[in-house]
């Protein structure tokens, strides 16, 4: 780790969501930032007001009313009301987020989830097997991502060849687009497309696959008031949440370990601390810092914020707040007590937060069965992304070759 | 003990159900109650209170009787 640098001079006015600085390491300047300012400002990037205690986030959570989730990008300008990119029910505001957000529940409930483990647990087997005796492998780009975009693909009911073209979409979006607002709206533009077709195909052939598209249209012939247009909104919001947040998870926890030798072993002596491991991990690796837009003349932590003002909520700076958590900057991986605040506190709890429990559970579970030894390969073998998603793009791994498949699963 | 949840301010993140599973249950949503009257048998009291402990909501409570 580089040294604990001093914040930049005018960071409480002009804070960058892009300093290289703040990218590789935001926890450092949230320490100081937390004593100094605990609330910044900035111009950049269409505009964003950033607090850092997890009194100030949490409060900002449970206040649908004067905190709105119609604009979630951390990035870009603030369209105007009307002119938002809907992904229901996370853009939704009360009170038609509840009915919204009550089409999609049932569908990602733990049984549902448990009966997604198999794919997941056969597509990491898959993605170590294809390491073959290579000593040196990207665990971002050749294993985390694929994880979370196979079992996406399932649940969305697309065929496995589209899988590629989804990766692509989601790099597009969340990873170039943050600073190229004409990527983001290519990509949305090519899933909009893409969506509007499988609805047209599914309706036509009516055929039971079991997939989220499906059973949308299937509510919508029960009762709900349900447009074309929510459902592709609907799919994007699963595509876009469900694939690049749990490969960033991956990815940070699979960082972690390479880096704290210590902690690897003990959870590869004892997989059964691994669940307490993995909240552990959530917490400190929080990948999510989501937007919000006031509604009225406010103020956050003393800074006044006027109506059509963004908020950014990174939740993993609540949760390394020390008045919320004891030894907030240390990853304790045998944490008992783990309030935090990883997929969001209120109305907007993640949808998907079983889903990528279990996606995160299997792939360290089959990570560290195979591959119990490894280091990061060198100094800048890790490249963090910012904006609203924060992991691991690349991360070089070095380990001896991957133990074959013992088949014990 | 006793648990109770409340119902108002469970947002079913199913941290409960993960860490106490016996004494919890869940909706067709997600969103889940304590079962039964609640009560906590004496063996499952180290399991209740990690449910509280975890509950990102704060939304269950251990009562004694």
């Amino acid at each position: 780790m580089h040294e604990r640098r001093e914040l930049p001079e005018n960071w409480a006015s002009d804070f960058d969501l892009f300093d290289p600085a703040y990218v590789e390491d935001p926890y450092s300047d949230w320490v100081q930032m937390r004593a100094q300012c605990p609330v910044a400002r900035s111009e950049r990037y269409g505009g964003a007001v950033l607090p850092v205690r997890h009194e100030d986030i949490a409060q900002i959570a449970h206040d649908p009313a004067t905190f709105s989730s119609r604009v979630l990008e951390a990035t870009g300008p603030v369209p105007s009301p009307g002119r938002e990119l809907k992904m229901p029910p996370i853009t939704s505001d009360p009170p038609d987020h509840d009915e919204q957000r009550r089409l999609l529940l049932p569908l990602f409930t733990k049984p549902r989830i448990r009966a997604l483990e198999g794919i997941a647990r056969r597509r990491a087997a898959e993605l170590i097997d294809a390491f073959g005796d290579r000593t040196v492998v990207d665990a971002a780009d050749e294993f985390a991502r694929h994880i979370p975009v196979t079992v996406i693909a399932r649940m969305l009911g697309v065929p496995v060849q589209d899988e590629a073209t989804f990766d692509r979409w989601v790099v597009m979006m969340l990873k170039e687009g943050p600073k190229e607002q004409a990527v983001r709206r290519e990509a949305i533009r090519a899933i909009t497309a893409y969506f509007s077709q499988l609805i047209a195909v599914q309706r036509e052939s009516g055929q039971e696959d079991g997939g989220i598209v499906q059973a949308l249209l299937t509510k919508r012939d029960t009762g709900p008031t349900l447009t074309d247009d929510d459902i592709v909104g609907m799919c994007l919001l699963v595509l876009v949440a469900g694939i690049d947040t749990t490969w960033s998870a991956i990815g940070s926890c699979l960082w972690h370990l390479a880096t704290h030798p210590v902690d690897r072993r003990r959870l590869v002596d004892d997989p059964a601390l691994l669940d307490t491991a993995i909240e552990e991990l959530l917490r400190a690796y929080a990948p999510i810092t989501i937007g919000r837009t006031a509604t009225c003349p406010t103020s956050v932590g003393g800074v006044q914020m006027a109506a059509g003002d963004r908020v950014l909520l990174p939740f993993a700076a609540a949760n390394r707040d020390p008045n919320a958590f004891d030894r907030a900057d240390e990853v304790l991986i045998d944490r008992e007590e783990n309030r935090h605040l990883t997929f969001g506190l209120g109305i907007h709890r993640c949808i998907g937060s079983n889903l990528a429990r279990m996606e995160l559970k299997v792939a360290l579970t089959e990570w560290l069965r195979r591959v119990p030894e490894f280091e990061l390969a060198g100094e800048r073998d890790v490249t963090w992304t910012g904006a609203n998603v924060r992991g691991p793009e690349v991360l070089h791994l070095r380990f001896a070759a991957a133990a074959l498949d013992g088949g014990d699963r | 003990m006793r648990i109770k949840v409340d119902p108002a301010r469970c947002q079913g993140h199913n941290r409960c159900l993960d860490l106490a599973r016996d004494l919890f249950v869940d909706d067709d949503f997600g969103y889940v109650t304590e079962v039964g009257d609640g009560s906590v048998p004496a063996d499952e009291v180290r399991r209740a209170e990690l449910a509280v402990l975890n509950c990102p909501e704060a939304a269950i409570e251990l009562i004694a009787d």
